[in-house]
Order: C-alpha cells, then sequence, then structure tokens
C-alpha cells in the first residue's frame, strides 16, 4: 500500500493509498456522479486542470478498452475514487484502470471518504487541491495548493486542442451505434478546443462530413473549407480565457449555421454579447434534467460545466432561451431569432450519458438544409 | 400535463395474501398509491382481501374493501362505489390478473370504469409472451431464439427444434409458475405438462437456454408525455437460471461500461414505447453474455413490481407513488423529489453506495422440497443492506438474513456438508486440511455449481479448498468482479485469523475489517474473545459507525430526508436530535412465521407515537415494507437486526426507550442481551417475557393463576425424552425452545419417531432443550389477543380456530367470535387471560393460546408480544389495538386512550391461511404444528357461513356452489363423515369416493360414486384429477409417514389447482358456507361502514 494524500487549498484533506502513477499534481477538484463511464471522463479534454471525484464508489470494474475513449489520451489532473476494483471484468477490456493510469502518468487516490469529500464541495464550491505520494506532510501541501495557479483566467484549450487540421471519418460501432447512419449531405468544420471524439463521430453519423481545425484558426481559415456549417465543441477551462475563439465566432456569424456544445456553447453566448459565470461547484454527471422548452419534453443529459453563460446577459431582441435545467433553472440552451444558430450547454453526443438529446444533430442538419434553401 | 379533472374516483386493486412472488412490496405500493393519488384530490376506494395491510387500514382510503379479489367481488364493489377509474398495476401479478379478467369480462365496460396507469392492451402485449416477442421483433431488440406450443406434443417439437437445453416458461403466472429448465424430454414433459396447466391461456413458450449469462434488470418510469427516467439499474449475482427473486441482486449494476449500459437503457425505453405503458413504473429484464456482450430482452412487467421495490428503498425514489400521480396524467417534472425538495423527480437517482438484496428461504418447513434454485421463484422473503462498498453491504446482508448467520462464514454457524465449524480451533483444522482432502473439496466444487440456498457459502469453501477466481467462474458463472470482492473478504479474514492473540495487529486491522463488513462477532470467533470483548475493543480504538443519507443523488444536493445506513467513514450524518425519541425494532426478512402483520404492527407504533410528539426511529432491513418507507417514520435506520447494529444506533441516537414486542420474535430474541448492555425496553419487561417463555417459570406461573397445562415435561437428551413421553403417554407435541413458527414442532405417535426426531432437532435449537408436552386430541384451540397498561387489560378479541389444535395456529383458520364454544368457556378464557396479563404486568400486548377438550381448557403458550392476528383482529373490532399499544408503552393508560370494555363485533370475521404448496411440487400439503402458511385473507360478512364462504374465495380456494367433490377420509373419521357428506348431496353435489369412504357412505344412505385409487388401477383418482372432473377435494390424512397415495392426491390436487380440504372441521365449516350463500346472494361492504366511521373528508 502506497500512501497518499489530497489536500485542498481551504485547509481540508484527506488521507488514502495512491494508485497510478507516483508524484505530485495539482488542479481544481470536481464530483461527477455518473455511476459508469469513468473511462470517458478520464479521456475528456473537458476536464483538463481538474481532479475528478466519483461518487460511485467502485470504480474499475470494467477496466479500460480503446474503443471507449473520447480523446487519444486520460486529461485530468488526478483521480479520486473511494475503492479500486481488484479485478477488471468485461469482454472488450483492454487493459485496468491502475495500468493505464500509470501509462499516462496520472495519479489516483482511493480509500478516502469521497462523500465527505463531495459534500464539502457542495458546500463550498469547486477548490484547488493537490494530490501526492511524495510530500506526506498536510500542513505543506495545504500551502502547495492555496499557492497552485487554479483554472480562473487561464486558457486551457490551447494545451488540448488538435496542433493541425484533420479530417475525422471514425464511427460508432454498430452495436453501440443507436439511430442509423445517415447519407453525408454536409461539410462542417469543427473547432477542436478539446472536442470529445462522440461528437465528430455523432456529426458523421448524422450526415456531416467532419472537418477539424485547431481552436486557433482564423475566420478566413475556417471559411477557406467552404463549410456548410460551423460546429463549436466543448473544452477545458474559463471560457472568459478564450477571447480569440470568441472573435472567431463573431466575425462568422450570419456567415455560417453554428451548432455550440458547452464551451462551443459559451462561446456563441460570448460572441453574441453575453457574459459567463462560474457555478459554485458545476453540473457533472449522467442525469440532469434538461427541459426543452418548445416540445416541453425532458431529457436527461450528460453535463460536464462548470461556467454557464448569464440568460439575463444576452441580448433579448436577438436570442431565445431554448432549454434549461430543471434543477437549478440555468440557461442549458438558446437560439438565435434570426441567424441558424443554436447551441446547448450540455453534452448531447453523451458518452457517458443518455442518449436522449441525439435529435439536436439532426436539428443542426435540418437547420442547414432550411438556411440553404432559404438563401 | 395538468392532472385529470375527468376522474374523480379511483379504485385500487390491491394484492391479496402474501405468498411467494408477492409479499408486503404491494402493501408498501398500494399504501404509496393511496395517499398519493388522495393528496392529489381524488376520492379512493380499494378492495384487497388482505387484512395485515397498511392500505386496508380504515383512515386510509375513502371505502376500503377487505373481500375477494375475484371478478365477481370487484363488479360488486364497482357497482356500490360507482368509480370513475381503476388502477390495477399496484397489486403485483393479482392485481393485474384480476383487471385482466374483469376487463374481459366486460365488467370495465358495462360500469363505465377507465383503466388507468396500464391499458388491457398493454397488459396483454407486456404479459402474453407471443405478443411480446412479436412487439420486442417490431423495434429490433434481440430475444433468446423462442416458440410456443399449446399441447406436450408441439412442446416437445420446439424443443427439437432449438436444443436442450431449453426454458419453458408460462403465460400469465405469478413467480414463475409452471417455469423451468430442462435438459431432456422428460424433464420438459413433467415442466411442459404443469406449465400448460398454469397459464391461464394453456400457452406455454420454449426458449433457448441462456443460463449462465449476466442478468440484468432496469427499473424504469414514463409519463404521458413520453418522458422516461431509470430509476435504478440492478445486476444479478447469480448468473441466468435463477429466477431473479431468489437471485442476490447488486445495484446499481457493476460489470457495464458506459456503451452497454446506455444501449440497455435505449431498449428499455423502446420497450415501455412500443408496449405502451403511458403511465408509471415497470421493469425490464436483460441477459448479457459474458463471453461477446450479446444482450437480449427478457422480459417486462407493466406494473410495480417486488424489484421496483427494492429499487425504491434502495435509491430513496418513490416509484408507486409518484407512478400513481403519473396515472393520473402528472407528467414527471411537475413532481417534486420529496428528498431534495427543489429538483422535480424527472431524473435519474445516481448513489453513492452499493446494496445488496438477499433473499430468505423457509426449506426447512417442507419436507422432501426440491431446494435447487431455478425459474421458478422458491423464497419468502428476502434483506436489503446498504454499504460504501458490496463487500460490506453483502457481509451486512447476510447477517440481516434471521438465519443466526454473522457475515460471510467465520462465525461459528459453518457447515460443510455434515461438517460443522463451530470452534476458531475445527475451523482452522477445516482450512489447513481441505486443500490436500481431494474427496471433500471435489465435493465442494461440485456443490458449487448448482444454485441453492447456501451456495453463496460454497463458494467460499470453493476458495477455502484452493479453487482459483477462474475456476469458480467457469464453474459457477459468477461473475469474476463479485467473485474477486469474495475473494478480498475470504484474504482478510485469513489476515483476521492470523492475528489471534496479537494485540498490536487486531487493532491494526479493526478498522479495514469493519470496511468490509466484518460483524464482531466474527471477530470474536477469529481471535477467540467474547462478542463484548470485541466491541469494547472497538470502541476503546474509537471505531465506531457513521449513518450516511440514502440521497437520490450521491451528495450532488443537500437531502431532507433522514434515511440512513451505516459504515466506518470519517463523516456521520445522522446529526442526532434532542427531542424525545422513540426506537422501534422491526421484523427483519418476511419468513414463514414472521411476515407482514409485524410490520404493520411497528408502522402502527410509528403513527401513534409521532402523532404524540415523539421522534420515531425505524430500524429495519426488509425492503419489501412500508416501515422501510422513508414517509413513514421521523428517521429510518436500514440496517440489520442484531445486537451490534441495534446498539451502535442506540447509542447514537440515545432514544428514550426500544419498543421489542412488535415485530415478531425477531427483536423479541434481542431483549436480554440489548437490556444487559443498558438498553431501556419499553412495555411488558424482560423478566415478563422470560416467565412467559422459560418452560419452568412458564409452569409456575400457570399454576398460580390456575390454568391447566397438557403435561409436559423438558428432556435434553434422548433418554430423557423417551422417559418423559412414556409418562405422559404417546401422542406428545415435541418442539425445541425458543422456536418461530413451529419450527421442528412435531405430533410424535411412538417411540421410533421420537428418536428420529431427536435426531434432527437438535440443529434447529442450537443445543436448547426440547419441551414435549401432551398432544391433546380433538381439542378446540382459541387464540386471544389483549391489550394491557400494566393494570387494566382488555381483551380485543377471542379467537376459535376452525382446525383442531395440533395444527399451528398460524395455518388453521380462526373465526370471531367463536362459534362453538360456549359462553362461559370463552368468559373464562376472557378472565384467566386479564390474569396472566397482570401477573406478568403486560404493558402493551399479549397473544394466549389454548386448547378446549372436553370442556377443559388448557393453557398451550403465551405470548408477550404483538401477534399475528393483532392487524385481523383490529380491522374486526374497529380498534387499532398496535397503536394503542405503543402509547401504553409510553405511559398512556387504557383509560386515558378510552378502551376499557371489549367490542363484541356485530358481525363475523373469518381469517384463512394462504400456503404456498403450489410452488414445491409434490410436497404434501397437510397441516401439521410446523408452520406453512405465507399469509392470510380475511372473509367478513353477517354470519358465519357467508364469512367463511368470503375467506375461501379469498384463499382461492373456491367451494364450489355445484359439481362433484371427492370425499376420502382416514378410518377414524369414517364415522363423522356421513352427516357431512350428506349435506352437500342435500346441496346439489355430486359425491365421489374411494372404496372404503364410499361403503360407509351408503350404508348411511348418501349416494357415491365409487372411484379407484391410484394403486387400484387405470382410470383412477388420478385420471378425475387431472380432467378436472372434480371441483373438491375432501380428504383427511391418516398420519404422517412417507408418501402415500393420499399424499399423491393432495399434491396432485395443488397442482391442479382444486381445492383440497384436510381436516374434518373445515369440511363442516364448507358445507355452511355452501348453505349460508344457496339462497341469499353475498354482498360487499366497506370497512369504514362496518365500523362506522367515515373516510376522512
Amino acid at each position: 500500500m502506497k500512501k497518499a494524500i489530497l489536500a485542498l487549498e481551504d485547509g481540508v484533506w484527506f488521507e488514502g493509498e495512491g494508485f497510478g502513477a507516483d508524484g505530485e499534481v495539482f488542479g481544481e477538484v470536481v464530483f461527477n456522479t455518473g455511476l459508469s463511464g469513468y473511462q470517458e471522463i478520464l479521456t475528456d479534454p473537458s476536464y483538463k486542470g481538474q481532479m475528478v471525484c466519483m461518487t460511485y464508489p467502485h470504480i474499475g470494474n470494467y477496466g479500460i478498452n480503446t474503443a471507449d475513449s473520447e480523446s487519444s489520451r486520460p486529461w485530468v489532473e488526478g483521480f479520486i475514487i473511494k475503492e479500486l476494483s481488484p479485478v477488471v471484468s468485461n469482454y472488450r477490456s483492454e487493459m485496468t484502470l491502475d495500468q493505464y493510469l500509470k501509462k499516462y502518468n496520472i495519479l489516483g487516490i482511493q480509500g478516502i471518504d469521497t462523500r465527505k469529500l463531495v459534500k464539502h464541495l457542495r458546500t463550498v464550491g469547486a477548490k484547488k487541491a493537490v494530490i501526492s505520494t511524495q510530500e506526506l506532510d498536510p500542513k505543506k501541501l495545504i500551502q502547495k495548493a492555496k499557492k497552485s495557479r487554479g483554472i480562473e483566467g487561464v486558457d486551457l484549450v490551447k494545451e488540448v486542442m488538435c496542433q493541425k487540421p484533420y479530417v475525422f471519418e471514425d464511427v460508432m460501432p454498430m452495436e453501440f451505434a443507436w439511430g442509423d447512419q445517415q447519407k453525408k449531405g454536409f461539410k462542417v468544420v469543427a473547432v477542436d478546443s478539446g472536442v470529445k471524439w462522440n461528437i465528430l463521430r455523432k456529426l458523421n453519423q448524422h450526415g456531416f462530413h467532419v472537418q477539424v481545425v485547431p481552436a486557433s484558426a482564423t475566420a478566413e481559415e475556417i471559411l477557406a473549407y467552404k463549410p456548410d456549417g460551423l460546429f463549436l465543441a466543448n473544452g477545458p477551462g474559463d471560457p472568459a480565457a478564450v477571447k480569440y475563439l470568441v472573435a472567431t465566432v463573431r466575425k462568422l456569424i450570419g456567415k455560417l449555421p453554428m451548432f455550440g456544445i458547452c464551451l462551443g456553447h459559451q462561446m456563441i453566448g460570448q460572441a453574441l454579447g453575453g457574459k459567463t459565470s462560474k457555478l459554485k461547484f458545476g453540473h457533472h454527471g449522467n442525469n440532469q434534467p434538461v427541459m426543452d422548452l418548445k416540445t416541453r419534453k425532458i431529457e436527461i443529459t450528460s453535463q460536464n460545466h462548470n461556467f454557464v453563460v448569464n440568460i439575463e446577459s444576452l441580448p433579448k431582441d436577438e436570442v431565445e432561451m431554448t432549454h434549461i435545467n430543471l434543477n437549478d433553472k440555468t440557461l442549458e440552451g438558446f437560439r438565435h431569432k434570426k441567424y441558424p444558430i443554436f447551441c446547448v450547454q450540455y453534452h448531447p453526443e453523451n458518452a457517458p450519458g443518455p442518449h436522449d438529446s441525439d435529435y439536436l444533430f439532426s436539428r443542426f442538419y435540418d437547420l442547414i438544409e432550411k438556411s440553404q434553401k432559404n438563401a | 400535463m395538468p392532472k385529470r379533472t375527468d376522474i374523480k374516483k379511483i379504485l385500487i386493486i390491491g394484492s391479496g395474501p402474501i405468498i411467494i412472488g408477492q409479499a408486503c412490496e404491494f402493501d408498501y405500493s398500494g399504501a404509496q398509491a393511496v395517499k398519493a393519488l388522495k393528496e392529489e384530490g381524488y376520492k379512493v376506494a380499494l378492495i384487497n382481501s388482505n387484512p395485515a395491510t397498511i392500505m386496508t387500514d380504515p383512515d386510509l382510503a375513502d371505502a376500503t374493501y377487505i373481500e375477494p379479489l375475484t371478478v365477481e367481488f370487484l363488479e360488486k364493489v364497482i357497482i356500490k362505489e360507482k368509480p370513475d377509474a381503476v388502477l390495477p398495476t399496484m397489486g403485483g401479478q393479482t392485481g393485474l390478473n384480476l383487471a385482466v379478467e374483469a376487463y374481459e369480462a366486460g365488467v370495465f365496460k358495462r360500469h363505465n370504469v377507465e383503466m388507468i396507469g396500464a391499458k388491457y392492451e398493454a397488459i396483454k402485449k407486456a404479459e402474453n409472451r407471443e405478443e411480446f416477442k412479436r412487439a420486442m421483433q417490431k423495434i429490433g431488440l434481440d430475444l433468446p431464439k423462442s416458440d410456443f406450443a399449446y399441447s406436450l406434443e408441439e412442446a416437445e417439437k420446439v424443443a427439437e427444434k432449438i436444443g436442450y437445453p431449453v426454458i419453458v416458461r408460462a403465460s400469465f403466472t405469478l413467480g414463475g409458475s409452471g417455469s423451468g429448465v430442462c435438459h431432456n424430454i422428460e424433464e420438459l414433459r413433467t415442466t411442459a405438462r404443469t406449465g400448460l396447466d398454469y397459464s391461464r391461456v394453456h400457452e406455454i413458450l420454449i426458449e433457448e437456454s441462456i443460463v449462465g449469462w449476466k442478468e440484468y434488470e432496469l427499473e424504469v418510469m414514463r409519463d404521458t408525455n413520453d418522458n422516461f427516467v431509470v430509476i435504478c439499474s440492478i445486476e444479478n449475482l447469480d448468473p441466468m437460471g435463477v429466477h431473479t427473486g431468489d437471485s442476490i441482486t447488486v445495484a446499481p449494476a457493476q460489470t457495464l461500461t458506459d456503451r452497454e449500459y446506455q444501449r440497455m437503457r435505449d431498449a428499455a425505453r423502446k420497450v415501455m414505447s412500443e408496449i405502451g405503458i403511458e403511465t408509471g413504473g415497470s421493469n425490464v429484464q436483460f441477459a448479457v453474455d459474458p463471453k461477446t456482450g450479446r444482450m437480449v430482452i427478457i422480459e417486462m412487467n407493466p406494473r410495480v413490481s417486488r424489484s421496483s421495490a427494492l429499487a425504491s428503498k434502495a435509491t430513496g425514489f418513490p416509484i408507486a407513488k409518484f407512478a400513481a400521480k403519473l396515472a393520473v396524467g402528472l407528467t414527471l417534472d411537475e413532481i417534486p423529489n420529496d428528498i431534495t425538495k427543489y429538483t422535480p423527480a424527472s431524473f435519474e437517482p445516481s448513489i453513492d453506495y452499493c446494496v445488496v438484496k438477499i433473499p430468505r428461504f423457509a426449506f426447512e418447513k417442507f419436507e422432501g422440497v426440491d431446494d435447487r434454485l431455478s425459474t421458478q421463484m422458491k423464497s419468502v422473503g428476502e434483506v436489503m443492506s446498504i454499504g460504501r462498498t458490496f463487500k460490506e453491504a453483502f457481509q451486512k446482508g447476510l447477517r440481516s438474513l434471521e438465519t443466526k448467520r454473522f457475515g460471510f462464514g467465520g462465525d461459528g454457524k459453518d457447515k460443510i456438508f455434515d461438517l460443522t465449524l463451530k470452534t476458531r480451533e475445527a475451523y482452522l483444522q477445516f482450512l489447513k486440511t481441505v486443500p490436500q482432502d481431494k474427496e471433500l473439496r471435489e465435493k465442494i466444487f461440485a456443490y458449487a455449481k448448482i444454485p441453492r440456498e447456501d451456495r453463496i457459502f460454497y463458494l467460499k469453501y470453493a476458495y477455502l479448498a484452493g479453487y482459483t477466481t477462474e475456476e469458480i467462474y467457469k464453474k459457477t458463472g459468477v461473475d469474476p468482479w463479485f467473485l474477486a470482492q469474495l475473494k478480498q473478504i475470504i484474504d482478510l479474514e485469513g489476515e483476521l485469523l492470523a492475528a489471534q492473540g496479537k494485540l498490536k495487529q487486531q487493532d491494526g486491522l479493526m478498522r479495514k475489517a469493519k470496511q468490509y463488513g466484518f460483524s464482531d462477532r466474527q471477530l470474536a470467533f477469529y481471535w477467540g474473545l467474547q462478542e463484548k470483548d470485541v466491541r469494547k475493543k472497538r470502541k476503546g480504538l474509537g471505531i465506531k459507525p457513521v449513518y450516511k443519507l440514502v440521497d437520490t443523488c450521491a451528495a450532488e444536493f443537500k437531502a431532507y430526508t433522514p434515511y440512513f445506513y451505516s459504515t466506518y467513514e470519517d463523516e456521520d450524518e445522522a446529526n442526532p436530535s434532542r427531542k424525545k425519541k422513540v426506537m422501534i425494532l422491526g421484523g427483519g426478512p418476511n419468513r414463514i412465521g414472521q411476515g407482514i402483520e409485524f410490520d404493520y404492527c411497528c408502522v402502527h407504533a410509528v403513527m401513534a407515537l409521532k402523532k404524540m410528539g415523539y421522534e420515531t426511529i425505524m430500524v429495519n432491513s426488509n425492503p419489501e415494507t412500508v416501515s422501510t418507507d422513508y414517509d413513514t417514520s421521523d428517521k429510518l435506520f436500514f440496517e440489520p437486526l442484531t445486537l451490534e447494529d441495534v446498539l451502535n444506533i442506540y447509542e447514537n441516537e440515545k432514544p428514550l426507550g426500544v419498543i421489542l414486542q412488535l415485530g415478531g420474535q425477531t427483536p423479541l430474541n434481542l431483549a436480554k442481551s440489548l437490556l444487559a448492555n443498558g438498553v431501556k425496553i419499553l412495555g411488558t419487561s424482560v423478566d415478563a417475557i422470560d416467565r412467559a417463555e422459560d418452560r419452568d417459570r412458564f409452569k409456575k406461573l400457570l399454576k398460580k393463576i390456575g390454568l391447566r397445562q397438557p403435561a409436559n415435561g423438558i428432556a435434553t437428551s434422548l433418554e430423557e425424552a423417551h422417559q418423559i413421553a412414556k409418562e405422559i403417554g404417546y401422542p406428545v407435541v415435541i418442539r425445541p425452545s425458543y422456536v418461530l413458527g413451529g419450527r421442528a414442532m412435531e405430533i410424535v405417535y411412538d417411540q421410533t419417531s421420537l428418536k428420529k426426531y431427536m435426531k434432527h432437532a437438535v440443529e434447529a435449537s442450537d443445543d436448547q432443550p426440547v419441551l414435549i408436552d401432551k398432544f391433546l386430541e380433538d381439542a378446540t384451540e382459541m387464540d386471544v389477543d389483549l391489550i394491557s397498561d400494566g393494570k387494566t387489560a382488555v381483551v380485543g378479541s377471542v379467537m376459535e380456530h376452525i382446525e383442531e389444535a395440533g395444527i399451528h395456529s398460524g395455518d388453521s383458520a380462526s373465526v370471531i367470535p367463536p362459534f362453538s364454544i360456549s359462553r362461559e368457556i370463552v368468559e373464562e378464557i376472557v378472565q384467566k387471560t386479564k390474569r396472566i396479563a397482570k401477573e406478568l404486568g403486560v404493558v402493551g400486548l399479549m397473544n394466549v393460546q389454548y386448547a378446549i377438550q372436553k370442556d377443559q381448557v388448557f393453557c398451550l403458550e403465551v405470548n408477550p408480544r404483538a401477534s399475528r392476528t393483532v392487524p385481523f383482529v383490529s380491522k374486526t373490532i374497529g380498534v387499532p389495538l398496535a397503536k394503542l399499544a405503543a402509547q401504553l408503552m409510553v405511559g398512556k393508560t387504557l383509560k386515558e386512550l378510552k378502551f376499557t370494555e371489549e367490542i363484541v363485533p356485530k358481525h363475523v370475521a373469518v381469517k384463512e391461511s394462504v400456503f404456498p404448496f403450489v410452488k414445491f411440487p409434490g410436497v404434501d400439503i397437510i397441516l401439521s404444528p410446523e408452520m406453512k402458511s405465507t399469509g392470510e385473507v380475511m372473509g367478513i360478512d353477517k354470519d358465519f357461513g357467508k364469512a367463511f364462504y368470503k375467506s375461501q374465495d379469498a384463499a382461492m380456494s373456491h367451494i364450489p356452489r355445484k359439481g362433484t367433490v371427492f370425499i376420502s377420509v382416514k378410518d377414524t373419521d369414517k364415522p363423522k363423515i356421513a352427516e357431512i357428506a350428506r349435506e352437500f348431496h342435500k346441496l346439489g353435489l355430486k359425491i365421489v369416493s374411494t372404496k372404503g369412504t364410499a361403503k360407509v357412505l351408503k350404508e348411511a344412505g348418501v349416494p357415491a360414486e365409487e372411484v379407484l385409487k391410484m394403486v387400484e388401477g387405470s382410470p383412477n383418482l388420478s385420471h378425475w384429477i387431472k380432467e378436472k372432473k372434480m371441483d373438491l377435494i375432501i380428504n383427511t390424512p391418516s398420519g404422517k409417514g412417507p408418501m402415500l397415495d393420499e399424499g399423491k392426491i393432495r399434491s396432485l390436487a395443488v397442482s391442479f389447482n382444486i381445492p383440497c380440504i384436510t381436516t374434518l372441521s373445515a369440511a363442516r365449516a364448507a358445507v355452511r358456507g355452501l348453505q349460508a350463500v344457496r339462497d341469499d346472494d353475498l354482498d360487499v361492504k366497506s370497512i369504514q361502514d362496518y365500523h362506522g366511521v367515515k373516510g376522512k373528508p
């Protein structure tokens, strides 16, 4: 057994057992309430800069397989769980969680009262923290956590985006693809600010040729692909720190139909003059109820965000609210009244999470189709 | 969508008596539904034949009918109540089937009643296997290969095509009746025959065996707006092949990746849309091939179920309550989540703990029963336990079972075939030798393959014998993830054993051991200590459990519902208040002898004490119950009912006292040890309990009161037993002391049987002596429930049993008021019972049993606790005895409660018992001192005959008004049978008899057709039964012995669903029933009307 300490900047600390890699890492601690899907969470680039605590106690049960990854590598800074499974039981598993984290030099800590941690975060909000297997003096670690950089105001997108443009052609394997493969009709440029692969897989499935570009691509570079639409992806960190992308989006409003997810939603919001703010402890899980205000239907959604677009900050005459979170009534989606632009704060591509919001990809396709007809 | 306003009154159908496959969970769902609908402003009427339910309490629904669940009575209730709608999805399979039958009979159309919750078409589509299969194929879901058969020949053909092994499933049955795995044509023929017979539509499905696959269940809800949520996923530890009710199951699913889980969720959603369950809760079962991941759908239930009750308790999400609200048109987003208050019900619960459900069996009650588990459910109850990890929850679950186990073995109760490991030394010896003992280890490994009640322990023994996870997985199909968890427990046990005598190591291991769910009792065993030493040591180390909240959201939001489980971690959330509070111990898992009646009493105590301003703390481990609804008590602890677990809560909460006498024998058994640990016991003193239970002290007590007792003695050896039996004379009743439900109680007629009995009685009694009583032949048994405040005592009711003394009181039909015993004797019983109460200083409830032989009163036993009959008596006399008792226990007097005089009801009520024989083919159905019934029904009417007739209808043992009665009785009954047969003849029934009885009847001038016995050639009796050429069987047993012709007749009667009466007294009662309904049609009347109370406006 390898001792490990998790210390938060506000003085709370936990002693547990280390797994995965050894060392010392910093990040903001958040919790995720999903009962399954740790592999997708680990590989979601939006978690860059964060350490994730899983609320479900048994983690690692089904191991890790390459097919279910959401990007080329895990991005979390640290992984906090109650208990690591001693074995792996799944026909698709290729390695254990422990082996995987070691491979990518990521620290895990297990054996702590994760519920106590979650209740604490729920009360005080997300906190900067450190996990260490080297320094075991909690007092020193608390000081280190305090001094760490945190994620507010930091541009983490640059650290996770692709470096060069590429065409994405991967699709879901038949047995797990819900819905049929649509004939490809439109080309979309997907701005990679930390995009999850399932978004790209879903775009493919819903009839798009997918051209991926880094978040640093300029409006001109994007338009040079002559796309039928623009897709704005999820991504890590503080949306206020990604001003260059907001500027790009602003330039393209009115020029291209747009669909944004998560950070993409926040980019569109800001480009239209809205403001973002940080939630106390964010939404991270697979069970968030969202209502489509038009159909009054409820979607159980996959979410992972710390920041939201403030409803009041958006120009009322230009923007119509389309989705809200039924738990805390925060904004979950809006559309532009004049231009073919819409976006959601949550993850219709799920992975992990329910497939209830899949219709949004078709909606994007239909929107482009309609806008081209009208043009 | 707002709720419907075109509906004003709704009729809810209950589930009837507790039977295997249908237990208290439907009282829980029914009671929730009544409350939910009333909350929304609807008038609610209710029909249920089971008096021991909270849902039939007169102040719950507006009109409550304790009437048989048959189309006939349902229609009568509808005529009287004129409901706008009927909600059939709360009463289990019974409720659903009744609704289908009523619909098909045109009842709903005739009276303009709408089915809500699930439409007729939807039920048909879900329940009829052919329609279901078609529907699933339509939406592209994979199913096991299968086909239907409507005859034996067809069945054989289909099985041939699919290839053995195959599974046979009967359409429209309960708990998998008439289902089973068949490995060859012989097995197929037997199973298919029963299956065809059980199916309401004579249809069976024969399907590809997917035995050994992983089994999953999703509990889902859908509203009128097509909003869909999964409340809980469940993964079975036992792979496919064992009925899910008999499996150890775990929530949430453990070994599915998110992709695999979401695929299952999508499938469940499609199923709901296709079947058309517009509103409410359902469950959908899946199987997954562990090698390829191929997922097939097994079945869906278009109603709330046992697993939805489990899911509700496992997550804190009240499925039945919300299902009722959805049925009247509300949508999920319009219903607030009770627990978080500020978030809506339209979400999927997330949990941050692990839940384990373990079934409870009662095979020891049924001689010659096949105890292998299969697709037909055999368990009688279940426990649920919660822990932060599977290991913790699993060991807690095992000690919740009330099977005297304290965890996953290592508790002094391990038994490997005939080898018992009572001591640490024996255990160590076994550990040392078993890996080398080739014969034993192979025997263990072979035994572990077949699912049985104790298979889980053999998985451990297989590990101890040196088998690897891989080997055990291949043999048993139990998923390696579960096996690895078990292995972790076993490995830690090894470390614990090695720490004996090493104090420092023990201290070092203590916390981890507790986190793995080990009990103090197990640690004491490993370390050669007493439980109390371990407790002291543990507390000295500061290792105490903390209590965590069940909050539906994994701590994401603040929760307002105090629903807790224990674990060994840092933060305690129990937050004990400083209010005056009372702790109530529940009854644990349902089993024969202890069931819903005690939960009813506990719930009543909670209600009464809450009303008085006490904070109520409920402790129980049974997920089916109303007592474990977080809505019931102020604080709920979902914990095992052992000394350790109860003391932990007590010390944390510091209530002013604990109520033990309402939860049956389970809490009462803890009385002495709780007292010794300084716990304040409310109500009747522990000493008084001992005076009633200790044989010697009991003898003295009766002597003091001036009550006769059958001659008796106590024996600790075979020799002593012989001596006593000789002195008092055969026949004798023999039993171990301190038992429940007549466990191992037998009437012994001679020395040989005595010897045989003594051989297996020791195990049932844990080295306690056996009690030997003179058996009173031809005596009438009486039962009295009494309530007392220590000074004043009032008899709730005196009940007369229909079956004679010698048949367990829990299995007899019982009647209020007495119908054949003289007023003088009844009065004597009343007075003597009161004197016992006074002498013992009873505060609360007490039950006394008497036998009347030749006008002499004998006292059989005194139980200073609430009895099984409390709800029956309460509903008959219109006084909630358990509520009053709880108030007395905190100092109220009967005078203050205005209950000082006996109530003589103007009506007659009959309680009839209901038996599980149909689940145990081949078992003889005769009644004995060993209790075998799982549930009860009540018939209530103006006179005895009508009430009895109704009770038989309710017990699904319909007395035919016309047709054929088969009569065959033992020699000693022959002189008395003619008068009974004559009455049947007069009532227009045809009589058929075997030679001996026919001769007696003919001599007495009663016409009777003769039929051959089975041994006499063909066609014989068995053909008559199989062709259903008889409508009633009267057959009294000639004595307990090997399976005789008569035993076969009786079990065949059960298989072919022909009512079978096994005592003359019951036959006489049947005659009176028939006479009563001959000219006068039966009427229905609500409980509120019987007692002159109006439902609350």
